[in-house]
């Protein structure tokens, strides 16, 4: 796939927008714990961010995947992984399934204000039992008339103590395992809904992260996305949208903290030289980079295939599963050859080290993946 | 209210620049953009339009190389409604005096109530063209303004100079100059990138402006660069070592240099 002047340009925006109006804040925000999503979102919006596949009759681009591509790799830039999430949750894996499956009226009340990032969604499926083996969730959703009335538990929910409204992943019949699952769009004003603990993280400080209490909160049937009872494949499907969020920024990451150790490392001097000249650092760095430009090219083929309508389920689990280990060893390598000063908070390795462990485990850990690839290739994994 | 706003195409600050065999800038192998002072320009222009009573146009106007266009092109993201690039070989190398004429004609052509332009350009900074085309078209100029008003065809300005704080008014049509303090220019949104592909962009010939390529030029230059040395490599410096007259020994070579 070959990327034109539009995606250029389009990168060019992300990229002032990433330089200018996030980057200057991240050290304050890190240090808060949160970002002000309400006064950022609208700011991601005005550039295109949050809405680039989806319907322009909602505010949406209409653009195709490859520009949620180059979003994403200039989000990797960022100098804090948290917000770059934090804007991923809104943009490819909170809202994917409603606005692929949502009726006009949940598109009307709940996407539009997405896209203009005037109200901000999460993505609830985690509980404190039940993480990857999503068919074991307990948040139950009895009917009641016109009504779900939901209650259960939901953690490590990213924006969660600042979301309007939450897509829910609860049972709805009592049929068991991926049976009986749905999507249902919660407003985080209803009562009965209330977050019980922010979370302490070892990393992505700039992103809240929380724990999230239904106690028999109400809300319309009408609210289901898509069909009540098909809510784990629909998010099975969303999951996918997601882990190209965390292939694709990864690039940026990976590119960014490379290119500063290979400046670093050019004007290092150690034993007589530049640190760059030691063929150990010079080749491991080069090999990094060759293994960033592999999964830069298997991105781009994924996002063809995701934008010919092929199933891209394999393609984006060897992704996720790639760039997870690849940003680790990026991130072990990058401070490691920072030496001392890598270790400290001042320089940016410290973050992005910490920040780049959480690849491994969110939207699907590696083991998760490997679950998937070996099924696809037969084996009773 | 028909607004043009002249910008220009300069190489980029943060890449290497380099001068031609000719000794004029190389404007064609480097990479160019949007000379950065316009997009204050620019952006001004764009608010006055969306703040307009009535209709309100804003028209692009830039000289220079083929290449040029990329730097309309940037200001129709942003927003302008159309652009007009006037390309003709016979421009290279003309100086400021040579652009304002070149540009005036091209205001006289299109026509306009206001005329907007950057502080200066990134690349030559002289910050004489407003001036030289407001005589150029016998209409007032509002220049380095850091602030603007528009009521009507009366517009106010801001002018923060080093001693003075002036407010200076004139009725359009009129030449307007704003400073990177006027405001902050927006970046093209992905649907202001989209927008920008179906815009007009008007080319003109010296010929459609009835200027004679002898006006214009490196021959019609009133100076000429003589020659163009490459600044000299850094020196490692000097590294004083405090062995109890440190002190003495800075202001010893600062005072050399007179600098105290």
């Amino acid at each position: 796939m070959r990327l034109t002047e539009d995606h250029h340009d389009f990168r060019s925006s992300v990229r002032h927008f990433v330089d200018t109006v996030v980057n200057p804040h991240v050290d304050e925000w890190e240090h808060d714990g949160a970002f002000p999503a309400h006064d950022l979102f609208p700011k991601a919006a005005a550039v295109g961010l949050l809405g680039i596949e989806y319907d322009p009759a909602y505010g949406g681009l209409g653009a195709d995947h490859s520009f949620q591509l180059v979003a994403c790799e200039e989000l990797g830039r960022l100098r804090s992984a948290g917000v770059g999430m934090a804007i991923g949750v809104q943009s490819m894996m909170a809202t994917p399934s409603l606005a692929e499956l949502g009726t006009d009226a949940q598109k009307t009340e709940f996407l539009a204000p997405a896209i203009a990032g005037t109200a901000v969604a999460a993505i609830a499926v985690t509980e404190p039992d039940t993480g990857s083996d999503v068919a074991r969730l307990r948040t139950r959703a009895r009917r009641d008339g016109d009504d779900w009335v939901i209650s259960g538990r939901k953690t490590f929910i990213t924006n969660g103590t600042q979301a309007d409204w939450i897509c829910l992943l609860a049972r709805t019949s009592d049929e068991g395992g991926y049976k009986g699952i749905s999507q249902i769009l919660v407003p985080t004003t209803t009562p009965g809904f209330s977050v019980s603990r922010r979370l302490t993280k070892l990393g992505n400080h700039a992103s809240d992260t929380a724990e999230l209490v239904f106690d028999d909160v109400r809300v319309p049937v009408a609210n289901t996305i898509g069909e009540v009872g098909r809510g784990f494949q629909q998010q099975m499907q969303q999951f996918v949208v997601e882990r190209m969020y965390a292939a694709y920024v990864t690039v940026g990451q990976c590119d960014r903290a490379l290119e500063q150790t290979r400046r670093f490392a050019l004007e290092r001097t150690v034993f007589g030289g530049p640190l760059a000249s030691k063929q150990y650092v010079a080749f491991r760095l080069a090999e990094l980079q060759a293994q960033v430009d592999l999964l830069r090219s298997h991105n781009r083929q994924t996002c063809e295939a995701r934008i010919a309508g092929e199933d891209i389920t394999r393609m984006a689990s060897v992704a996720k599963l790639t760039a997870g280990r690849l940003v680790r060893e990026v991130a072990d390598t990058c401070l490691q050859f920072h030496g001392g000063m890598g270790y400290v908070e001042e320089t940016w390795t410290s973050r992005f080290f910490r920040d780049a462990r959480l690849a491994s485990i969110g939207g699907g850990a590696d083991e998760v993946m490997l679950q998937v690839l070996a099924r696809l290739d037969g084996l009773p994994a | 209210m028909k607004i043009v706003v002249c910008v220009k195409f300069a190489p980029d600050s943060t890449a290497p620049r380099k001068f031609s065999s000719d000794d004029t800038v190389d404007r064609v192998s480097v990479d160019g953009i949007l000379s950065e002072l316009d997009e204050n320009a620019v952006e001004e222009a764009l608010k006055i339009r969306e703040s307009a009573a009535s209709d309100a146009e804003v028209v692009v106007l830039t000289m220079g190389p083929e290449q040029a266009r990329t730097a309309i092109t940037k200001t129709l993201q942003m927003g302008a409604d159309a652009g007009v690039h006037v390309v003709d070989d016979a421009i290279h190398g003309s100086d400021s005096i040579a652009s304002s004429r070149v540009l005036a004609a091209a205001l006289e052509r299109t026509g306009f109530d206001l005329a907007v332009c950057g502080m200066a350009s990134t690349d030559g900074g002289m910050s004489v063209v407003p001036a030289m085309l407001a005589e150029r078209l016998g209409v007032p100029q509002l220049t380095m303004a850091s602030e603007v008003k528009v009521d009507g065809t009366a517009v106010t300005i801001r002018r923060d100079g080093e001693v003075a704080t002036e407010t200076v008014e004139a009725t359009m049509p009129l030449v307007l100059s704003v400073t990177d303090a006027a405001n902050e220019p927006r970046y093209p949104s992905f649907k202001g990138i989209m927008a920008a592909k179906k815009k007009p962009v008007e080319e003109l010939t010296l010929g459609d402006l009835g200027v004679d390529a002898g006006e214009v030029g490196s021959a019609a230059a009133w100076t000429t660069v003589e020659s163009i040395e490459e600044r000299p490599a850094r020196t490692a410096g000097t590294i004083v070592t405090d062995d109890g007259t440190g002190a003495d020994q800075l202001v010893a070579f600062l005072a050399e240099r007179k600098f105290v």
